[in-house]
């Protein structure tokens, strides 16, 4: 499933990225990587979303959760 | 002990929010320098540093979190790193957030940088349960490690020992690699074989490096190869290979599998140094988030944040901007009577005119400005803004814009100039644009001082609605209203951009929000500082220039000599005095000795004369004072001489009484209360009476000289005097340019007077209104602003005014807006399209409100 399915408090594991290349290798180096736990801290609805990575506070925009899978 | 007086060249790298500017500022104090990454816009920062006795040049890179061939920073960054070859490179890591931070250490040792770290907000971690063992991770890592706490200073010592130690290759650990696991390391060992031989490469750049790279397809280095080495095809098609094998291995982009196995070193790395003792989940900076991010909350807070920024400019900058007023004012005078007063030096009026006249109008504003980046400093230090960006991101996707396209749009109602330059922090250039071409629609504070001036003068203040303890008026809901506007069509501007000029995907929102801080003083203040110095350094340059050749263009060419019927007028004028006060005599009760008031006038007419003539230290000016002095003493001897002095007594007594009046009534406010008003006209009335009955008849002689003769000559030479600098302008290069372009300003509204205000207008905005002023012969300093209002509602309908202030909103970036945005976009024409599509706009939508609202009665009464 993608990220945006998860409701919030719901801890993660990050699967992959539909993103290109250059997308993804910034995500990375933010600690978006396959295999991380993703904390999800806010996720409503409309607007961006708040997770928890690897120690970081990130705000994702409505399109990137729909671009990342989890399981 | 090292030679003394080495220099050394030192990188600072670091993650955004690690804390890397603090631990710059700490290290060079006010010894900075910012200035361009050659052919970037990226902003280069320098400083210099002193420490037993080696001399530093410390260069703060801009925030990565890697070192790909992505981002312009990053590339940047890394070009630095490899061509400089800085001496020591100190990556600034977050301590509280280690594990992401020493993603970007692990490319800096791949790199085969000296490297020291510094770990900051040291106190942090230890606040949230880290046990850091320093030297251990910095064995493990191949760097010495220095726990620092940037925004109290500590640390900073000890670093600079690090850095000065390994500056001169005392005490570096030894170096570490960074190692990817079995199938990757054997793809790179045949990479490394086939590297052997390119000294070419190999010279510049650490070969294991290299050969990463090419794995993980990077774009510069593939370009390096290409270019430098004696086989690029060999070393392609092998890396096409190599890439290969781990994709089918794993079912992931080598890149990815890179970087997870970057992590994955960085985590055995930590879980050797690092004891995590408290589980601290909740900590303050999450509390406050639940409230400032909450659905409902979250937009109330953050409209009543913003809302306390503007009231804390406005009403702490009211004084400093009126001290700063009075100083330019002081300063005129003084640089004014240099020169004698009758001189026509052209030296003088550059001068004081154009020089001090412009650049002053301008830099009264700079305790608004420095206010509002001020409060923007903290809210930003603090970290809310990040969250703001975050709240804003949905509204601002829906126009096409990013999150982050909000603060240069906050800072744009300040002053365009460094909210352009603030839109360096968006990443794709499509956003950058977009943001910059529509910032200007932010009436920023010179546009403010016209919509002042023009409510003030149309728009009475009113109460539109009664709201009980809260009154609705029409001036506050008027200045909302422009705003607004501006706001909107900000808003549909840039969905315009994005549908024809700059279509494309926006770029998905990914911020960091870094946890809460308190911010510091010194942090704040220069935070401040630097987007403050943009605008005084837009006045000093810019401005200035702008100012001479508007100055020049308003005052030449000359009008020959004076006007015969000006040199009539005044004669009668002096004429009319004279006769006036002639016909005091009859009321002093001295009907025999009106030849004595007629000669007293003549001596008056002849003082001022003079004193238009001549300033007060001038030798003309002592002259004629003293020939006055006993002239007068001669006639007050004579018969006639008491009930003379009685009317001078009187003359002077009854404006004072009024002054006194006027000046209580101003210190009440703007909405005085009846019953205030009523007392202070009361008192004035009761005094004006006990005046009257010391002596009735000087006293009726005195009301008639004051209220008739006097006030009429004054009127009359006032006049005469603002009539002539009206027609000065008509004739200069922008009076005629301004009758010239009217034909095309009239469909506006407009006429030839707020054209030539208009052209004025454009070089700064600020001179738009001391140019309606001189047009409308009301002269253009402060005293006479409401006189300037009456005349305007004299000429102009509530319509036009409103048509102007339209007008003004839309067109007219200034000079400075237009020149920054040039420099920023990297091309001139974007500025030229921003210039013209503005203009354009201005002039199709005023066109527009002022037909349909002629047609429609509205305003127009």
């Amino acid at each position: 499933m993608t990220l945006s399915e998860v409701p919030e408090g719901g801890l993660v594991q990050l699967v992959g990225i539909d993103a290109g290349r250059g997308l993804s290798a910034r995500l990375a180096a933010m600690g978006l990587v396959p295999g991380v736990a993703v904390l999800v801290v806010k996720n409503g609805g409309a607007g961006p979303a708040v997770v928890e990575v690897k120690g970081t506070r990130l705000a994702l925009g409505r399109g990137m959760v729909h671009k990342m899978l989890v399981r | 002990m090292g030679p003394v007086d080495e220099n050394l060249t030192i990188a600072l790298a670091g993650n955004p929010n690690s804390g890397k500017t603090t631990i710059f500022n700490n290290l060079t104090g006010a010894r900075q320098h910012v200035g361009n990454y050659p052919g970037v816009t990226v902003e280069k920062k320098e400083g210099l540093c002193r420490h037993r006795g080696v001399r530093m040049r410390v260069v703060d890179l801009p925030g990565t979190y890697s070192l790909t061939a992505f981002s312009i920073e990053e590339i940047v960054a890394r070009d630095f790193l490899i061509e400089e070859k800085p001496d020591v490179v100190v990556d600034v890591v977050d301590a509280s957030n280690l594990e992401r931070n020493l993603y970007l250490a692990t490319q800096l040792i791949e790199l085969r940088v000296p490297l020291v770290m510094a770990l900051n907000m040291s106190d942090m971690a230890a606040q949230r349960g880290f046990a850091i063992d320093g030297r251990r991770l910095g064995e493990l890592l191949g760097a010495r490690l220095v726990p620092t706490v940037g925004h109290k200073g500590k640390g900073t010592a000890e670093l600079l020992d690090a850095i000065v130690g390994l500056g001169r290759g005392q005490g570096a650990p030894p170096p570490v690699e960074v190692t990817y696991g079995r199938e990757i390391e054997e793809e790179v060992a045949k990479l490394l074989r086939l590297l052997d031989g390119e000294d070419e490469l190999t010279r510049h750049y650490p070969p294991r490096w290299v050969a990463v790279k090419l794995l993980e397809d990077d774009k510069l280095v593939r370009q390096r190869v290409e270019r430098a080495a004696r086989e690029p095809q060999r070393l392609l098609e092998a890396t096409a290979a190599s890439r290969l094998h781990p994709t089918t291995v794993f079912g992931d982009q080598p890149e990815i599998v890179l970087a997870d196995r970057r992590y994955g070193f960085i985590s055995g790395a930590c879980q050797e140094a690092v004891v995590h003792t408290v589980e601290a989940r909740h900590t303050a900076s999450d509390r406050i988030d639940e409230f400032v991010l909450h659905r409902a909350l979250g937009l109330p807070v953050f409209l009543l944040l913003t809302y306390l920024t503007f009231q804390f400019t406005f009403t702490l900058g009211e004084a400093p901007t009126g001290w700063i007023e009075g100083f330019f004012g002081w300063l005129s005078r003084v640089v004014a009577e240099l020169w004698p007063k009758a001189s026509q030096s052209m030296i003088r009026a550059l001068l004081v005119d154009g020089i001090l006249g412009g650049v002053g109008g301008v830099l009264t504003f700079v305790p608004y400005i420095m206010l509002l980046f001020l409060a923007i400093a903290a809210l930003e230090d603090s970290g809310y803004m990040a969250r703001a960006a975050f709240l804003m991101d949905r509204l601002m996707h829906k126009i096409g814009l990013h999150g982050k396209s909000f603060i240069p749009m906050l800072l744009g109602f300040g002053c365009s100039v460094p909210a352009i330059m603030a839109t360096r922090t968006l990443d794709t250039r499509r956003d950058r644009l977009t943001t910059m071409l529509v910032v200007p629609l932010m009436s920023c504070s010179a546009r403010l001082i016209i919509y002042t001036v023009i409510i003030g003068a149309f728009f009475h203040n009113r109460v539109l609605a009664d709201l009980g303890p809260v009154k609705l008026r029409l001036q506050p809901a008027m200045f909302f209203l422009i705003y607004l506007v501006g706001v909107a069509l900000a808003v549909a501007g840039a969905k315009v951009l994005r549908a024809t000029v700059l279509r494309g995907e926006t770029t998905p929102l990914v911020m960091e929000l870094p946890p809460y801080r308190l911010p510091t003083l010194r942090g704040l203040l220069i935070h401040m500082w630097e987007r403050a110095w943009l605008y005084i350094r837009k006045a000093g340059t810019v401005i200035l220039a702008f100012s001479v050749v508007l100055w020049a263009l308003t005052s030449y060419p000359r009008r020959p000599g004076p006007d015969p019927s000006d040199t009539d007028r005044r004669a009668r004028a002096e004429a009319a005095y004279v006769e006036g006060m002639r016909q005091l005599a009859e009321p002093l009760g001295i009907p025999a000795h009106a030849d004595a008031l007629e000669q007293a006038a003549r001596l008056e007419l002849a003082y001022t004369r003079a004193s238009e003539r001549f300033y007060p230290h001038e030798q003309g000016h002592i002259e004629a004072r003293r020939s006055y002095r006993d002239a007068m003493e001669a006639i007050l001897q004579g018969p006639a001489g008491g009930a003379m002095r009685q009317l001078t007594t009187f003359r002077g007594a009854i404006p004072d009484i009024r002054r006194e009046h006027d000046d209580a009534l101003a210190r009440l406010g703007p909405t005085p209360a009846v019953h205030d008003r009523l007392l202070l006209a009361h008192q004035r009335d009761e005094r004006l009476a006990k005046l009257q009955a010391l002596d009735p008849a000087a006293y009726a002689a005195a009301l008639a000289c004051v209220d008739r003769v006097e006030a009429a000559c004054d009127a009359e030479f006032r006049a005469l005097t603002n009539e002539r600098a009206a027609a000065d302008l008509a004739y200069s290069v922008v009076g005629r340019v301004g009758r010239a372009i009217e034909p095309a300003l009239r469909p506006l509204g407009f006429d030839w007077k707020i054209g030539t205000a208009l052209i004025g207008a454009f070089g700064a905005k600020e001179v738009f209104v001391a140019q309606m002023g001189i047009v409308y012969a009301v002269g253009a300093d402060e005293e006479h602003t409401e006189a300037l209002r009456e005349r305007l509602r004299a000429d102009y309908t509530p319509l036009v005014g409103f048509c102007i202030m339209l007008f003004c909103l839309i067109s007219m970036p200034c000079i400075a807006t237009i020149a920054v945005t040039a420099r920023e976009s990297g091309h001139w024409g974007w500025a030229a399209f921003q210039l013209g599509g503005l203009t354009t706009l201005a002039y199709l939508l005023t066109l527009i409100v002022y037909q349909l609202g002629s047609l429609l009665g509205i305003g127009v009464g």
